[in-house]
């Protein structure tokens, strides 16, 4: 499950999930969500990145960049996230998706860059990991 | 914000008192009614502003402030490198050298009247605009770094713009001591295909008429006049840009730890300028100011061909180029000291007054134009530097409107589709867009009042009201 929420400027993400992982790939949902219509992504190709960071906050960071990253260099879009390992701030994930096209995907607005602001990974009274932060669209 | 916590200077300027770990105090430039209008978010971030190293006079903001990264958008501060001053990721952002260009015609409102739907049409067709648009020129690596280094000079050089466009752009199109060796490959990656695209968000370009003058001697100086056509458009570094701010976030906040800053807030990743971090991350944001220029300039004389095709014997000349998120090596005056001052701004314009060695000749006498964009439906400005704002602000005024209601709150109000059908019917501007969910977000009713921003300015000093512009055709990414 995932949500967005009110900043003034700029768009907040935040993903939740039975662990970290999953409220990972639910934010990395959340962002997509800002830039295009997510049911019409087909999950025909498949890519792997990496990422690691000083804190478990700053690898949220630098997951949802390599996203956008990969957005750029590969001109694909992905609807399917999944990390598939996680260990001392560094981790392993696979993008499922295909390429970019405005007319089918419902491009709406791009995102820069996910951002330090409001970027926090937590548990909640439920016991359910959130992770968010404010992307600069 | 609540304006009784502020110490009251004059009608449009208010001072947040020195506290705490306060290295200067605060200074707000704006009407009381834009002050009240900030959230608490502003006077928290310009207080962390504040409190960095080497910091002169003030930290201020603009009258269209609001709640940004670290520093507030509409943030301006300076540090000085002889007293361990640092520069701040916070204070130039993700969008490196975001700005207006802004191009005159030979037309005037009446003999454009026949032309505007194929123009409409033909700008919409060759201006790359919104998510996953490619440009015309693709590049290698070897290509691109050249655009870095050389900006809007190396795009003319390929048959993108004229000689004498480089005379009216901010640094004549170019910023020395650029290291395309400091920007991570990732970064020209994502760049290789982005060189002349508009993008999408708040980016825009815009056909708009000089409806009103109130300075006219300037506005001779200029050669603008009444009911003259002029093409804005507003845009930045692209992806290349948005990297390089990721990758120097981390290589910042590293610094900033290794050199005991004790930044009040993470997002204002700072390191001393005298620093290798300092200095790599300024070299590397050069590149990303000589992009952006590379890029406007593109965009810029790919609106000139559509003009000439549609319209016969039209002339397209540039008026001037400015960025807003930008820090900049400058010499200011502090007390009676000439210093060398590393200026953030951050959705601020450069303003200077008359006789700064930066202006174009034409413009010596006149002060820098300051370009103040507006939103689709109301008006876009054009303002003069002036040597008190030189004075006050080392030289800075406002960037935009500035957002007053959110990007989602914005989509619950309003619908794209009746925006772009009510600015058609009731203002007759033709609105041309690649995302009607964009639209929405952009509604002129999410922004704050630009006439009311534009006269904090004016009235405060920081540069003085020229010329008014209304938009007859608005194309958005």
């Amino acid at each position: 499950m995932y949500e967005l929420f009110e900043h003034t400027a700029d768009i907040g993400i935040r993903g939740f999930g039975k662990s970290i992982e999953e409220s990972f790939e639910e934010t990395a949902k959340a962002m997509t969500s800002i830039l295009v219509d997510l049911n019409t992504i087909e999950p025909k190709k498949t890519i792997k990145i990496t990422a690691e960071a000083n804190s478990i906050e700053e690898l949220l960071f630098e997951f949802l960049n390599e996203i956008l990253a990969q957005i750029d260099i590969e001109g694909m879009i992905f609807s399917e996230f999944k990390i598939t390992k996680l260990k001392n701030n560094k981790l392993e994930a696979e993008l499922k998706g295909e390429e970019l096209k405005p007319k089918k995907h419902h491009t709406k607005t791009q995102v820069k860059a996910a951002t330090y602001s409001q970027l926090k990974v937590y548990q909640n009274q439920n016991k359910e990991w959130v992770s968010q932060c404010i992307v600069d669209v | 914000m609540d304006v009784a916590q502020l110490n009251k200077i004059s009608e449009y300027e208010w001072e947040i008192k020195q506290t705490g770990k306060m290295n200067v105090p605060g200074r707000i430039f704006a009407s009381q009614a834009l002050v009240e209008e900030m959230g608490d978010k502003v006077k928290e971030q310009i207080q962390n502003v504040a409190q960095l190293p080497g910091i002169q006079k003030s930290a201020m903001a603009m009258p269209d402030a609001h709640w940004g990264y670290g520093f507030p958008i509409g943030g301006v501060a300076a540090f000085d490198p002889e007293e361990e001053g640092v520069i701040c990721m916070g204070g130039v952002g993700y969008d490196i050298s975001c700005g207006v260009r802004t191009l005159k015609t030979n037309l005037t409102l009446e003999e454009i009247q026949p032309y505007l739907k194929p123009l409409a049409d033909e700008l919409f067709k060759t201006v790359p605009a919104g998510l996953g648009v490619h440009g015309k020129i693709k590049l290698d690596e070897k290509q691109l770094d050249e655009v870095l280094l050389n900006g809007a000079e190396w795009v003319i050089e390929k048959g993108y713009g004229l000689e004498e466009d480089l005379e009216y752009t901010e640094e004549k199109g170019k910023m020395e001591g650029a290291d395309p060796t400091k920007v991570s490959y990732k970064a020209k990656k994502r760049q290789f295909k982005e060189v002349g695209t508009l993008g999408s968000g708040n980016h825009y370009l815009e056909v708009q008429y000089i409806d009103e003058i109130y300075n006219e001697k300037i506005a001779k100086m200029y050669g603008l006049e009444k009911n003259q056509i002029v093409i804005s458009l507003h845009c930045g570094s692209r992806a290349l840009g948005h990297q390089i701010g990721v990758d120097y976030t981390k290589t910042l906040t590293e610094a900033s730890q290794k050199y005991n800053l004790n930044l009040p807030d993470k997002e204002l990743a700072a390191a001393p300028i005298n620093s290798p971090e300092g200095q790599d991350y300024f070299a590397a944001m050069k590149a990303g100011v000589n992009t952006a220029l590379a890029n406007r300039q593109v965009i810029g004389h790919l609106a000139r061909t559509a003009f000439e095709k549609i319209i016969p014997n039209s002339e397209v000349k540039m008026f001037y180029d400015i960025s807003h998120n930008t820090c900049k090596e400058e010499e200011h005056i502090i007390g009676n000291k000439k210093k060398k001052l590393f200026v953030h701004r951050k959705g601020a314009t450069r303003a200077f007054g008359p006789g700064r060695k930066e202006l174009p000749k034409a413009y010596m006498q006149a002060g820098q134009p300051v370009l103040i964009g507006g939103t689709m439906g109301t008006s876009s400005f054009i303002l003069a530097g002036t040597e008190e704002g030189t004075e006050k602000t080392f030289g800075s005024a406002c960037h935009g409107a500035g957002r007053g209601m959110s990007r989602k709150q914005a989509k619950k109000q309003f619908y794209g589709e009746n925006i772009i059908s009510n600015l058609k019917q009731q203002h007759k501007i033709i609105v041309k867009a690649h995302s009607a969910a964009g639209v929405a977000e952009e509604a002129p009713g999410a922004y704050k009042n630009v006439e009311e921003v534009v006269n904090s300015v004016h009235y405060a000093g920081l540069a003085k009201k020229i010329i008014r512009l209304k938009p007859v055709i608005n194309i958005k990414g």
